[in-house]
């Protein structure tokens, strides 16, 4: 895969000394990062290394008690207004689907672009087909989520939020919940997404997947960002003895 | 029956063996599954239709349906004594409402159909132009029934009793206290606690006191809280406290609803940008409402019934005009038939409202279509 690295970058998410508690718990340890436009980077870790929590902080969804969250600009604070506005610019796709199981398939997908960017209805349905099209579901727009497996809801679920036509895209573990045979089809439609040069964060398991898309893979363990490297170093040469137990353990079965 | 062979993969779809399905199915299933099974079937037909048979020929066939009293009715025939609600049905009706009136009622009650369709049933043809009706209404039964404008003769509230009494009560309530009940739902859940308190505190109160007491609260003190020189009629206050009292119930039904709802909902409404009154517009109140509708039906069934209860407060509902019925010595002791009759209309509306949520959560229920 081509690698068009834009020397012209600019950061689009920047992390700086960043801690959360959850009550007394210690959760996100002194976290730093930099993401450029169009980077793809993949996040892993042991269960309950804070890695659903890092990216839940980037749209707040989760508020973080100490440094500084800065996306397109802007800083994460309590100001609703300019958190919408975040919001509105970064997609999110969530282990468990999370579709809104009363409205179909295309109303999932029209309602924020028509009620938070004031779409036209019929522009936002044109739009939400199209991009229907290219997660490979167009014939679905009329079901309701519930007819729907579980590869088609995420495929959905992605869709959805490509319809607010969003600056980033972050990935909560998007394929843990599948079974084994729709894995691949979702993961497809993430690789379809990064050749078109979307700012891509995934927490996953998908270790073939960080191979093979991955510009920059972090490893998580205990709140702290252990080691963070481009895919070929980050498999074939760890440096930290924790991210060498930890791939051992997810690769050797 | 020699079984056939297949190759792999091309195993036909064959029907079920005969007798497991269909009508003959069903009942070789559920009535005559056993020796004990088809006896207890057997039995129970006869014992229906003796029971049967009597009921019937007391309600119809050895039924008095017009006469001028008991006494008549006894020496016509011994079955049921129906001239009390014969003669009479126009106060059970109308209460004391003038009859050269009663057509208002009768275009307020008929129209009223025609309000309620399109917000009971979302597919209907027009049903735009419809809801503007439905929006008027209010204004057109209360000027039609109350009187006072237009060269309308104004009718004293106290001449209302009978079924209209507990339709106006009844379906004023009931469609007052849904979205009270909605907006102190959402107080109870809101972040702000001024607005958590005061919801809070004015549901745990509703609950916490008997509906009698506060429609003596109602016909006695109300005025005391209200502003120098309103005066609500008795009627309206009775209304009021229907209203509020169902809502209170209505609210925590909702809530239950609001907090079934998994948190995902929210995030993802939340990562999409939306703000708290759209999410709670299109993906909160969407689902809650539909996973509360057994309980809010049940509430309203519950509401509907105890309008009766304004009867201690001296309004002639149903009830009221039957013991009216009951205390004129001509119809004296004929309790079972005056009672039956008003029961048959309450289970009549009732069971039209528990048939309609069915329908309805059929309806919305969109997980297995």
């Amino acid at each position: 895969m081509v690698k068009n690295k834009n020397e012209s970058s600019k950061p689009v998410i920047e992390i700086k000394e960043m801690h959360k508690w959850f009550g007394n718990f210690h959760v996100l340890k002194n976290i730093s990062l930099g993401v450029n436009q169009g980077d793809r980077i993949v996040i892993c870790g042991p269960s309950g290394s804070g890695k659903s929590t890092l990216i839940r902080c980037i749209n707040r969804l989760e508020v973080h008690q100490k440094g500084d969250i800065i996306v397109n600009g802007t800083e994460l604070t309590g100001d609703l207004k300019n958190l919408e506005a975040i919001r509105s610019d970064v997609g999110m796709v969530f282990q468990s689907f999370n579709l809104f199981p009363h409205l179909t398939v295309l109303e999932n997908c029209t309602l924020a672009p028509i009620w938070v960017k004031g779409l036209p209805k019929k522009e936002a349905n044109e739009l939400a087909m199209e991009l229907l099209t290219r997660v490979k579901i167009p014939e679905q727009a009329l079901k309701f989520p519930g007819q729907l497996s579980g590869g088609q809801q995420q495929r959905v679920a992605i869709a959805r939020s490509l319809c607010m036509q969003p600056k980033i895209m972050l990935f909560d573990e998007p394929t843990s919940a599948l079974d084994p045979e729709m894995i691949k089809e979702v993961l497809d439609t993430m690789i379809e997404l990064a050749e078109t040069g979307m700012t891509m964060l995934v927490v996953t398991h998908e270790m073939g997947f960080a191979k093979k898309v991955a510009d920059s893979v972090i490893f998580m363990d205990e709140g702290e960002i252990i080691e963070q490297n481009d895919p070929k170093n980050f498999f074939n040469n760890p440096k930290n003895e924790r991210t060498k137990l930890f791939l051992s353990q997810i690769l050797n079965h | 029956m020699s079984s056939e062979i297949y190759k792999p993969g091309s195993y036909p779809n064959l029907p079920p063996p005969p007798g497991t399905v269909g009508v003959y199915g069903w009942i070789k299933n559920n009535l005559f599954s056993s020796i004990s099974n088809s006896t207890l079937t057997i039995i129970s037909v006869v014992l229906i239709y003796y029971l049967i048979d009597g009921i019937i020929g007391w309600f119809f066939f050895d039924a008095v349906f017009d006469a001028n009293s008991k006494i008549e009715c006894r020496k016509i025939n011994d079955g049921a004594c129906w001239a009390v609600i014969t003669r009479r049905v126009g106060q059970f009706v109308y209460g004391f409402y003038p009859e050269v009136e009663r057509w208002r009622i009768d275009i307020s009650f008929l129209t009223m159909f025609i309000a309620f369709a399109p917000l009971l049933y979302p597919d209907l043809p027009k049903r735009k132009w419809l809801l503007w009706f439905s929006g008027i209404y209010p204004f057109f039964a209360f000027i039609l029934i109350n009187g006072g404008y237009f060269g309308l003769t104004k009718i004293e509230y106290s001449l209302f009793g009978g079924f209209m009494l507990t339709v106006i009560i009844g379906v004023t309530g009931i469609v007052c206290s849904l979205p009270i009940g909605i907006f102190l739902a959402l107080g109870r859940q809101s972040k702000l606690t001024v607005v958590r308190t005061l919801s809070v505190c004015f549901i745990e109160f509703m609950r916490g006191v008997p509906l009698i007491t506060l429609l003596f609260v109602a016909s006695s003190m109300l005025n005391y809280f209200m502003p120098p020189g309103t005066n609500f009629s008795i009627l309206v206050r009775v209304i009021i406290m229907f209203t509020f009292f169902s809502a209170a119930y209505i609210a925590e039904v909702i809530r239950g609803g609001i907090q079934a709802i998994p948190k995902g909902q929210y995030e993802a409404a939340d990562a999409l940008g939306m703000n708290y009154w759209q999410t709670t517009r299109f993906i909160t109140l969407p689902q809650a409402l539909k996973i509360s509708i057994p309980g809010i039906m049940n509430t309203f069934i519950g509401l509907y019934k105890d309008t009766t209860l304004v009867v201690v407060i001296g309004l002639l509902d149903p009830l009221g005009i039957g013991r009216a019925a009951l205390a004129d010595t001509k119809w004296n002791g004929l309790s079972t038939e005056t009672y039956l009759f008003v029961a048959l209309f309450f289970f009549v509306s009732c069971f039209a409202m528990s048939r309609y949520s069915l329908w309805l959560e059929n309806k919305l229920n969109t997980d297995h279509k």
